[in-house]
């Protein structure tokens, strides 16, 4: 069975002019110990998505429709209060700027404490023994020590691991990691990725990775989702998606990110730019920018529909057409 | 100034900044702290052909902006100096030559959202330096002039009375662009222009800024974190690390034969696409405080080659197989 499954999953916002509808009919799952990515520009509809499932829309925002299931049990329903117990116990969040993530004024360890003794039946010395534990795990020397210390005596790649450490405190089941690398050098991206990899298959974690950034997706996920303006445009295999994109939009994006193996004078690049979400054109979102639009595209928007190993939302893909 | 030297366009010779960073001076009398200076560029040395482009790559904190701000004279360098097309830059923004100076030399920065002023039309954003530096003579001819430069970077003339929030990361990008381009500099400093754009927006930029490059015959130095953007726009490459450069080379020499341990190392960090699965080799530890570098080679501390010697004596940026490289190592 999958741990998270969301289905239909509609979000919107209302405002003054009418309601924008930031996501629309969503789906996908995640198994246990499954890395599942989501890659999209940005206003794709990526972090939301995220932020959905940890319970931390912004109002006016609100799930407008669809329903998100961990291990079976509706979550999106849930009252604040009762939310709160799933945050941190069951999904744990990693956020793009460690600086942000954590408060300056405590220090790390009472950070990391208060976090387990707000989840877990332990005294004061356990959670303080486990807390070390937890940042000798993520790879900090001297954990013994550096327990004492504030967020602004760590460097940015070691802050990351703070936050890793502190999102795993209550060994939850599902993390979702909202673009953890983007603020990071790449050197240091690889050592927060590969700790990232393991420490989640040493305990079964599954994990949601939201990142624009394609070659992080193709060494750390099993599986990749594409978004384009609030829908998904393609999901399936990491290694078929980026190899094999059924979606003309992925076979873009692939073309026009610049590459180490290559020579080529020009980017491919794909004319134009994501609607706005109170412009999204009629059939398919990406018709006007797609090269292979046709006729279809223009009027009726496609579902996902099975593309070799991929499913793609393209009508290039019916099986009734060809 | 020697004629034989002219080959290249921009000569940095020993670009030298350092920042003054003590505490204010009344802490230094009461907590007896010494100044505390930051070298924040130490000694860099290159030369750009006309017409080329040289990118310097290195992790955040190396120096590669201030090396860009060097350049374009928002920093006044603390030892050594720019040569610019036979002339001594830095003294020319001193001297009524300023303008002209400043008119051959433009950047363009990271983040388009900040570098625009949101409360200016895109025709007052783009006309400004036409006008600061006299180079229309009325209203309707600036007009001509912003449409003319809004079209060479893919823009309508019509976006002119917009304002910067009507457009979007990389259409604001193409508006620093055509903003940099106003004066018709030979020169163009372009510091991480692509790093805050989405993919495919930022194939849209680097496509522009190589046609441009083509039909205007302009010379670039291209700051960015990003080896795969490096390699696809540069002609030569420069390393940084903690200020200095550590190894400088053509593109295909370095991409294909990198020498310096450092080098190496970022090219293995880098995430290969097609090869699901394949974990990268992380990079061993961080970048040390610049306020308190390492001794001998700053690298040492990460080098998995570093000997004693490395530890006791700086190495100096040599000549090598037609590279240059500061390394004991390898040399």
């Amino acid at each position: 069975m999958s741990l998270l499954k969301v289905e239909n999953l509609v979000v919107e916002f209302p405002n003054r002019h009418g309601t924008l509808r930031a996501l629309d009919d969503i789906s996908f799952d995640i198994a246990p110990g499954e890395i599942l990515g989501v890659v999209g520009e940005s206003g794709a509809g990526k972090s939301l998505t995220g932020a959905s499932i940890i319970g931390l829309l912004e109002p006016p925002g609100r799930v407008a429709g669809g329903q998100i299931l961990l291990e079976g049990q509706r979550i999106d329903q849930l009252n604040a209060d009762q939310m709160r117990h799933i945050r941190g116990r069951k999904i744990g969040a990693i956020f793009q700027d460690p600086l942000t993530s954590l408060n300056p004024l405590y220090t790390i360890g009472k950070q990391l404490t208060e976090t387990i003794l707000a989840h877990l039946p332990v005294t004061p010395q356990e959670a303080r023994q486990r807390a070390i534990d937890l940042l000798k795990d993520t790879g900090i020397s001297a954990a013994e020590e550096r327990i004492d210390h504030y967020p602004h005596q760590f460097s940015g790649g070691m802050r990351q691991r703070v936050v890793i450490a502190l999102a795993l405190a209550a060994e939850p089941q599902l993390i979702v990691a909202d673009e953890p690398t983007t603020a990071l050098d790449v050197s240091i991206q690889a050592q927060i990725i590969s700790l990232l990899k393991k420490i989640c298959k040493d305990r079964g974690a599954a994990v949601m990775l939201i990142t624009h950034d394609m070659g992080v997706i193709a060494e750390t996920c099993d599986r990749v989702a594409v978004m384009y303006a609030g829908r998904i445009a393609e999901i399936g295999p990491v290694h078929q998606v980026i190899n094999h994109p059924a979606h003309p939009y992925t076979a873009g994006l692939m073309a026009s990110i610049p590459n180490m193996d290559s020579d080529r004078e020009r980017l491919n690049q794909i004319d134009g730019a994501m609607p706005r979400l109170n412009a999204i054109p009629t059939g398919c979102a990406f018709n006007p920018r797609c090269p292979k639009a046709f006729d279809r595209c223009r009027q009726e928007r496609p579902e996902l529909m099975s593309a070799g190993a991929n499913r793609a939302a393209c009508w290039l893909h019916d099986g009734s057409v060809s | 100034m020697s004629s034989g030297k002219s080959q290249a366009l921009v000569v940095a010779h020993d670009l030298a900044k350092t920042f003054d960073v003590s505490a204010p001076w009344l802490n230094r009398v009461i907590e007896r702290k010494p100044r505390q200076l930051l070298n924040a560029v130490d000694g860099v040395s290159f030369e750009i052909e006309r017409g080329k482009t040289l990118a310097l790559v290195g992790e955040s904190g190396c120096g590669k902006s201030t090396v860009a701000r060097l350049l374009v004279g928002l920093y006044e360098p603390t030892r050594g100096g720019l040569t610019f097309d036979g002339q001594d830059a830095h003294a020319a923004f001193k001297s009524a030559d300023a303008q002209t100076m400043r008119q051959r030399i433009q950047m363009i920065f990271q983040d388009p959202y900040a570098s625009l002023n949101p409360r200016w039309t895109v025709e007052a954003i783009i006309g400004e330096p036409l006008s600061e530096h006299g180079l229309i003579k009325d209203a309707a001819e600036l007009k001509a002039r912003v449409a003319e430069l809004l079209q060479s970077v893919g823009l309508s003339p019509l976006d002119m009375v917009k304002y910067p929030h009507q457009f979007s990361g990389g259409q604001r990008q193409r508006i620093s662009i055509a903003r940099a381009l106003a004066t018709a500099p030979e020169f163009l400093v372009c510091d991480e222009p692509t790093s805050a754009l989405d993919v495919s927006v930022q194939a849209q930029v680097l496509n522009i800024m190589k046609d441009l490059q083509r039909e205007r015959g302009l010379t670039y130095l291209f700051i960015s974190h990003n080896l795969a953007v490096v390699r696809h726009v540069s002609d030569q490459v420069g390393v940084m690390y903690l200020g200095r450069l550590v190894e400088l080379a053509d593109k295909h020499t370095l991409f294909s034969n990198p020498q310096h341990p450092y080098t190496r190392m970022l090219l293995d960090a880098i995430p290969k696409m097609h090869d699901t699965g394949r974990a990268r080799t992380p990079v061993q530890g961080e970048v040390p405080n610049p306020l308190n570098p390492p001794s001998g080679c700053t690298f040492h501390p990460r080098c998995p080659q570093a000997t004693d010697i490395c530890k006791a004596e700086r190495p100096p940026l040599r000549d090598f197989k037609g590279i240059k490289i500061a390394c004991h190592a390898v040399v």
